[in-house]
């Protein structure tokens, strides 16, 4: 029985040079290919010249040229703040009335149908609501955002809850755990990979409706400059926005959310 | 399921029930955890109602995603969490595995933790729930030995579920015998012999003893 036991650290020491060589294969794939789109895009610019189809040096150009005046990194800070906020209300929001639903049969067939109205009312409709009833402020815009974003966590989270094993809450029982190291090592663990599922993609619905929120009700941010370009046909502008918009939550993908998910899954792996 | 059914364990006694296979013993020992709801009748727990238990499954049940030492401190009263548990993890053989994942664990290791676990929180009763199916027979025999050396020093009241006869009079002061459904208790058998005087004729004659007194019953092997 003892060897049994230690073969799984073996195992560990001749896999971690393989995903390493794996890990660098996949990078080289992703540099490769936005490389492939950079000159696709570059010979599409130089064949058909035009305003509105700026070659790659160009957008650069404006990157540079709008990073320095400082314009970008400010509309960018204040859309990160607006997606940030209205994550994490949605992600709290979305995870407690999923967990209450997911436990409570009766509660969850009377609310329901709330929920099947609230998934398929437009984001606009939400938003354009959101500005009438609160005014045209910050918290009905964060507001309007974290709601399009609630029913989404709910019906992932509601469905992580219903597979919780009973078994493990039996255990916490018999030993009579505290409901924080209940919510900390039983519900938690047992969520996980629902909540990883809700933020993935709460995060890319989120801020595409910032962007709308911004362009509708908002004098600033990433969303409002969009609109802005688009009145004065810099399409240049428009691209070094939305691609620093989109590198800089690549970053947080790779920095902050795959690391996190490493960590939280240790247990899995060891497994293996 | 469960009909009549009376029975007493006294004070750091190690009782068994005994009994053929879905005659509801796991069902009692789930109405003694509080698990249970759907039943009437009473239960005397010894103390309050505070009696602190602690059950050994029959999986296991540790948390996958904690290791083999927070599950087993997990369990513990949080004034306790920092107890000293070298003693404990060394009599179990899970010295080398404190830091390991259940899912690295066999199940007869991952058993001890449960075992290890029940023991920590130094129980006022334990209740066991077929501690030792579905491993092999010598990993069994090994528990069971274990069981007890751990068990003798830092005794406590017991009841462990069981339908194998060797293993109840290997390890029990008093075997509560059973029937089938609706389950009652046909009679209990007292062991009074010390269990390390407990040898393989000993154990023949207990076990020709119990047949004789439980003749009519043939459900045990």
């Amino acid at each position: 029985m003892g060897h049994a036991a230690t073969d799984p650290e073996r195992f560990e020491q001749i896999k971690q040079p393989v995903a390493a060589l794996h890990r660098w294969n996949s990078t080289l794939m992703v540099v490769l290919s936005f490389g492939v789109l950079l000159v696709a895009w570059h010979i599409g610019a130089t064949l058909w010249p035009s305003r509105s189809f700026p070659a790659p040096l160009n957008v650069l150009q404006t990157f540079i040229s709008e990073t320095a005046s400082g314009d970008l990194p400010y509309h960018l800070a204040i859309t990160l703040w607006r997606v940030a906020a209205s994550f994490f209300l949605a992600m709290t929001i979305g995870s407690v009335i999923g967990v209450l639903l997911g436990n409570h049969s009766r509660a969850d067939q009377f609310f329901n149908p709330w929920l099947i109205l609230f998934l398929n009312v437009p984001a606009l409709v939400i938003i354009v609501l959101a500005y009438i009833w609160f005014g045209l402020n910050e918290a009905a815009a964060i507001g309007a955002v974290a709601v399009n974003k609630i029913p989404n966590v709910v019906v992932t989270i509601r469905e992580g809850t219903r597979a919780l094993d009973p078994r493990y809450a039996e255990m916490a029982k018999v030993y009579r755990l505290g409901a924080l190291d209940r919510l900390r090592h039983i519900m938690l663990p047992q969520l996980q990979p629902y909540i990883a599922a809700a933020s993935r993609s709460g995060v890319a619905l989120i801020w595409k409706i910032v962007l709308v929120v911004e362009l509708l009700g908002r004098s600033n941010g990433v969303g409002f400059q969009i609109n802005l370009f688009f009145q004065l046909f810099d399409v240049a502008a428009i691209l070094a926005y939305t691609l620093a918009f989109v590198a800089v939550m690549l970053f947080i993908e790779l920095v902050v959310v795959q690391p996190l998910e490493h960590t939280s899954t240790r247990w899995r792996r060891r497994a293996a | 399921m469960l009909q009549d059914l009376r029975f007493e364990v006294v004070q750091n006694e190690f009782a068994c029930i005994l009994g053929p296979s879905g005659c509801g013993k796991t069902t009692t020992l789930r109405i003694l955890l509080g698990l249970e709801h759907d039943y009437r009748g009473t239960i005397q727990l010894p103390g309050l109602a505070q009696a602190r238990m602690a059950a050994v499954f029959q999986e296991p049940t540790l948390l996958p995603w904690r290791t083999v030492e927070q599950n087993v401190r997990l369990a513990m009263p949080e004034d306790q969490r920092n107890a000293n548990l070298d003693a404990l993890f060394n009599q179990l053989g899970l010295t080398k595995m404190r830091s390991f994942y259940p899912s690295e664990l066999s199940l007869g290791l991952a058993r001890r933790a449960a075992i290890a676990r029940a023991l920590a929180i130094e129980p006022d009763i334990l209740l066991l729930d077929e501690p030792f199916v579905s491993l092999d027979e010598a990993t069994a025999q090994q528990l069971r030995y274990l069981l007890m050396t751990v068990w003798s020093e830092r005794p406590t009241t017991a009841l462990m579920v069981t339908h194998n006869l060797q293993e109840a009079i290997m390890l029990s002061d008093r075997v509560i015998v059973l029937s089938d459904r609706p389950a009652h208790v046909i009679g209990t058998f007292d062991i009074r012999l010390p269990r390390q005087y407990r040898n393989e004729q000993v154990r023949a004659d207990l076990l020709r003893s119990f047949n004789e007194k439980f003749a009519g019953i043939r459900n045990a092997p």
